[in-house]
């Protein structure tokens, strides 16, 4: 871990503002992921402009029906918010599917979209990785790719985004309002986090200094047919091989309006909206999740320890879409077991 | 006129201890933090060491440049091959009392890179975070060999496989071939042909490695805290190599937070510590981060080839067990592996056999259950599929299998309560209920599966010795060199202590972990019950004699003329056991004496016309249920009875702690744990605790633990088996063979993750 100075900032425009005043600077949230980093060398920070006193952690319902996420409200007190509860149960569930609970007190919400990959070349410094240090190599192309992505990879990154809470937001078409130099503007999540392309070292299309003040989720938050499904190695504390966020709305067995993302499959939190517009409109049946499913991965790549994911990942899809349409239990395949038998 | 006459209560004295499952008499300490680890003593003026790990897995150190990292205020020194003074020179030097055969690995003796993550410089700072700073400035240059190999399924492509030398205490070559094997098998209605295997695993204690080094300012004096497996073989490989005598090389290990057999050899923080302390003559610690705890030692990556063969009802015909391992490139790991086969069935013609192959890694080490974890897997799915082809349930197919004789050394077994297990454990779990036809119980959408498979242990014992001594006060304390690696031996010493010294167990201390203490051997093998627990009691029987002296001298004393086998220790008293009238209390007899203290010292070891007699093991038989959701590949472990026939239990608390924690672990095995080996960079990449996958609480639920106990007086004078590795086998394969009852899908690769059950 190297030095660094740190500022403490009382609001976002003098956090902006300290970030732009300090080269080599980084925003420090809870820090669940950052100081990780820096203990690896792989982040090396000179300054931390620190946003734990800015007032960004309230949740509030927006005059059109949504509800906005403070960027600085942990991902704890996000997914126990009676709102949130209420009205987004998906993106309650898919938050308490990640982490622990400890790292869920810590974690913001802002900087849940800002976590790196676990890709473990990542995170090695003994090792090439064109997101560390871009130019170096992957290489998990041809090594441990077990957790890496099959949609939407290059020849430079197959690393996946690893949170839960952004595969929910993708689906729920949250929006990202965001704070920099040039004033504030707002991202679709579809647009916030992007491909790895050449340049896999960036991670979203955030510009140099901004920040991330506030997630806008919609008014419709899919509480009556929603779920969300995470295959994974251990009930707890291991991210996604595949997980699948689905919001519906329905009307008797005919799917009104579909949206569903996937993580663990790629650099972003996936979506496929001709996919769901094959959903739209029609009965609810096998036959079509299944058509769906084929559709989401008909441009897949695997690769030599993660081609597993495309056949899970389409067997997760119709999973999700039929509890979705049913709102049946289990929610997932570890709900059974959270009852003592 | 009816008269009710009352039962007398039964009476337990507060001494009468052995077999009660009295709580961890240093359970408070450890949930409290006062039980302290070798990381956590700060000594005054202490200095910090950061181990700087290879990159490379094979190459050579062409340049260190430390001049930068050397002008950074508070740096002391860096330490690499280049500057470590002349140590001993030969191999048996840097032997420990674990190590295999070859020629053990010398941390920063000289440029070579040996494997990935090996140690190559250590920076000595005033602070961890300077030295880790430092550390990760420190330009090293390498000369990359890419001429490695760190696959073993190549390096077996390759031919390089050899026949496992001895050379590794208590390694036991392959059992001789009996019968013959080929015809049997080929003559057999029923076959059963198929390769097993596990890929590497790492132990991951909970506590990392460490060591704090006190420089004592005396000559070359040094206390050493380490975390270690055995103070004694931390002390001898230090002081050899370094040339310190046993005083100058003081090792003191009180508490273990987890081990597995990783702390049985000296880790090289050990050696890094010390060096930087005799170097700087100044106090100094060294810890590992998690990520190089995988630099250590490991479970071997093991292929298993079986070959069994059975008739039509259902009695095995050949049985061949052939596994081929890793092994380091300078090191000649072995463990018993293919013996346990032999050991478990009845079968007139059998052939194993044990080869390793060299690889570009650090050298495996003994990790929990060593040799019998791997081999047990393997033969307990391949008797499930044999018993599957020959029509017969597979609790029977092994009841029908079972041999009252060791049939590899063909001697009686000192005792052998599994047929017990399988009965109590078949009760117990239900099994009567199942179905025998694959995937055909459900519940819900989901496949239930039920599995069952057995395990085998050594029951062995190691020359320990002990000390008691008891103060005017009445207050008694037991000492040993041995460790408590969390598996309850302070608790344990201080029963057989207050039992035969017939004192309350409050009245009783038991110390350990330290090299002043008389000599015990590593804890491992499951052998420190039987060890330390018979050495204390010959310590306070040694004692009881003194004591029965000292009572015979008192003026009237109503102990006069008896034997010492005639007395008995109960309640504080001394009394005989004919007339308990006559009867003297310890107290008294230590006030009369006018001694401060009495003291005695001895010790136990194994008994060796017993051991050529008998041949010595403990048991257990595993039912498991699974519920797979065949869709998308997941498993769940719902429930697990484990019957283990381990001889006398001194402590049911502490003894199911261990057997639920051996299930524990062999769940772990059966679905997840890897280690993921680059072979491209030949390193191991999910190094951390977030992707090296062991359970956690949701992953385990009911785990039924029955102890059959067994009495046999073959064993050691406590008729102990031990009870730290048994509970852990048999698990990954019953784990397996449930799953294929659910499934109808056989996986013989470890571990059973999603990806293997679409």
């Amino acid at each position: 871990m190297n030095s660094f100075t740190l500022t403490q900032a009382a609001a976002a425009d003098e956090a902006v503002r300290d970030f732009a005043g300090h080269a080599g600077a980084a925003y420090l949230g809870g820090g669940t992921n950052l100081i990780d980093l820096m203990k690896e060398n792989v982040a090396r920070p000179t300054h931390l402009t620190s946003l734990g006193h800015l007032p960004l952690g309230d949740i509030s319902s927006l005059p059109e029906g949504g509800l906005r996420l403070g960027a600085l409200a942990t991902n704890a007190d996000t997914a126990w918010h009676p709102e949130v509860e209420k009205r987004y149960p998906l993106l309650s569930q898919t938050i308490l599917a990640g982490a622990t609970p400890q790292l869920r007190n810590m974690a913001t919400d802002g900087g849940n979209l800002l976590q790196r990959t676990r890709c473990y070349y990542f995170s090695d410094l003994a090792t090439p990785c064109n997101k560390r240090e871009p130019g170096s190599g992957c290489a998990a192309l041809h090594g441990q790719n077990r957790v890496c992505g099959v949609l939407g990879t290059s020849e430079s990154c197959i690393a996946t985004h690893p949170s839960d809470m952004c595969v929910a937001l993708a689906a729920l078409e949250a929006v990202v309002r965001v704070q920099g130099p040039d004033g504030e503007r707002s991202i679709k999540f579809e647009d916030f986090h992007r491909l790895p392309g050449n340049t896999p070292q960036f991670d979203n299309t955030l510009k140099a200094g901004e920040l991330v003040t506030a997630i806008d989720l919609p008014a419709q938050g899919y509480a009556s047919n929603f779920t969300y499904l995470k295959l994974r190695d251990r009930s707890s504390y291991a991210f996604a091989l595949v997980s699948v966020a689905v919001g519906l709305e329905m009307e008797g067995n005919t799917i009104k309006k579909a949206r569903f993302a996937l993580g663990g499959v790629a650099h972003k939190p996936w979506r496929d909206p001709a996919a769901e517009q094959l959903l739209e409109g029609q009965p609810a049946s096998p036959d079509l999740f299944r058509q769906v499913a084929a559709k989401v991965f008909a441009s897949a790549k695997g690769y030599e320890f993660n081609s597993f994911k495309i056949e899970l990942g389409k067997r997760a899809i119709v999973r999700a879409l039929k509890q979705a349409t049913e709102m049946s239990q289990p929610l997932d395949s570890n709900a059974f077991l959270n009852s003592n038998p | 006129m009816s008269q009710t006459i009352a039962t007398p209560p039964t009476i337990r004295l507060d001494s009468d201890v052995i077999g009660r499952p009295v709580s961890r008499t240093d359970g408070a300490a450890k949930v409290s933090g006062a039980a302290k680890y070798a990381a956590e003593y700060n000594v005054p003026n202490l200095w910090h060491g950061y181990i700087v790990s290879s990159p490379i897995a094979k190459g050579k150190i062409t340049k260190i440049d430390a001049a930068a990292v050397l002008a950074i205020p508070g740096v002391q020194q860096v330490f690499s091959h280049e500057n470590v003074p002349s140590l001993a020179w030969f191999d048996r030097s840097y032997k420990d009392d674990i190590a295999p055969g070859g020629s053990p690995f010398r941390p920063l003796h000289n440029a070579d890179v040996l494997f990935s993550m090996q140690p190559v410089a250590l920076v000595v700072a005033e602070t961890f975070e300077l030295a880790r700073y430092a550390a990760s400035v420190l330009r090293i240059e390498y000369a990359v060999d890419e001429d490695f190999n760190t696959d073993l399924e190549k390096a077996r492509a390759a031919g390089k496989g050899f026949d496992a030398p001895k050379g590794k205490p208590g390694f036991l070559p392959p059992p001789k071939p009996k019968g013959d094997a080929d015809k049997a098998f080929k003559a057999a209605p029923h076959q059963v042909e198929a390769a097993y295997t596990h890929h590497t695993q790492h132990h991951n204690p909970m506590e990392m490695f460490a060591s704090t080094v006190e420089w004592l300012g005396d000559g070359k004096k040094l206390k050493i805290y380490d975390k270690t497996q055995g103070a004694g073989n931390t002390q001898q490989y230090i002081s050899k190599i370094f040339g310190l005598s046993k005083e100058e090389a003081w090792v003191i290990s009180k508490y273990t937070g987890g081990a597995f057999g990783s702390g049985l050899r000296p880790q090289y923080q050990s050696f890094l510590a010390v060096l930087a302390a005799l170097e700087l003559a100044h106090s100094v610690r060294v810890s590992m981060t998690r990520q190089q705890m995988f630099s250590m030692g490991h479970r071997a990556h093991t292929i298993q080839d079986l070959k069994l063969a059975a008739d039509d009802q259902g009695y095995l015909q050949a049985l061949e067990h052939h596994a081929f391992a890793e092994t380091s490139q300078f090191e000649n790991e072995t463990e018993t592996v293919v013996n346990w086969s032999g050991i478990l069935y009845k079968c007139a013609n059998t052939k194993f056999s044990y080869e390793l192959a060299k690889v570009d890694v650090n050298t495996p080490a003994d990790m929990r259950a060593p040799g019998a974890a791997t081999g047990s897997f393997a033969i307990e799915c391949a008797i499930d599929e044999l018993a599957y082809k020959a029509g017969v349930d597979p609790l029977e197919f092994r009841r029908l299998n079972y041999t009252y004789r060791d049939p590899t050394e063909d001697k009686p077994f000192s005792s052998k309560r599994l047929l017990d297990c399988y009965q109590e454990g078949a009760t117990r779990f239900g099994w009567d209920q199942r179905t025998p036809e694959p995937r055909s119980m459900r519940e819900g959408n989901m496949l239930v599966g039920w599995g069952m498979a057995t395990g085998c242990w050594d029951a062995a014992m190691q020359k320990t010795a002990a000390k008691a001594s008891l103060t005017a006060a009445g207050h008694l304390t037991v000492s040993s060199a041995t460790n408590d690696i969390g598996t309850g031996t302070y608790t344990i010493m201080t029963q057989v202590a207050a039992q035969t010294l017939g004192l309350p167990m409050a009245d009783v201390t038991a110390v350990l972990g330290d090299t002043t203490l008389p000599p015990a051997p590593v804890q491992g093998g499951s052998w420190t019950a039987a060890s330390t627990g018979s050495a204390v009691q010959a310590a306070c029987q040694e004692l009881g004699k003194k004591l029965l002296k000292l009572a015979q001298k008192m003026a009237d004393s109503p102990l006069k003329g008896i034997a010492f086998e005639d007395v008995q220790f109960v309640d504080g008293h001394l009394r005989a056991n004919e007339d308990i009238d006559r009867s003297v209390a310890i107290a008294d007899v230590l006030a009369t004496s006018g001694e401060a203290t009495v003291e005695a010292e001895s010790g136990a070891e194994p008994n060796p016309v017993n051991m050529l007699k008998y041949s010595m093991h403990s048991h257990n038989a595993v039912f498991v249920e699974v519920k797979v959701d065949e869709d998308l590949g997941t498993v769940h472990v719902t429930r697990v009875v484990n019957a283990v026939a381990a001889g006398r239990v001194l402590n049911p608390k502490t003894a199911r702690s261990q057997v639920l924690g051996g299930t524990v672990w062999g769940i772990s095995m059966a679905l997840m744990e890897e280690t993921f080996l680059d072979n491209n960079l030949g390193r191991y990449m999910n190094h951390n605790y977030a992707e090296y996958h062991v359970p956690v609480n949701a992953d385990i639920h009911k785990i039924d633990v029955i102890l059959v106990e067994e009495e046999d007086d073959h064993l050691n004078p406590l008729g102990v088996k031990g009870i730290g590795e048994i509970g852990m086998l048999g698990v990954a394969a019953a784990v397996a063979n449930a799953v294929y009852h659910a499934t109808g899908k056989r996986v013989r690769d470890l571990p059973l993750t999603i990806d293997k059950l679409l």
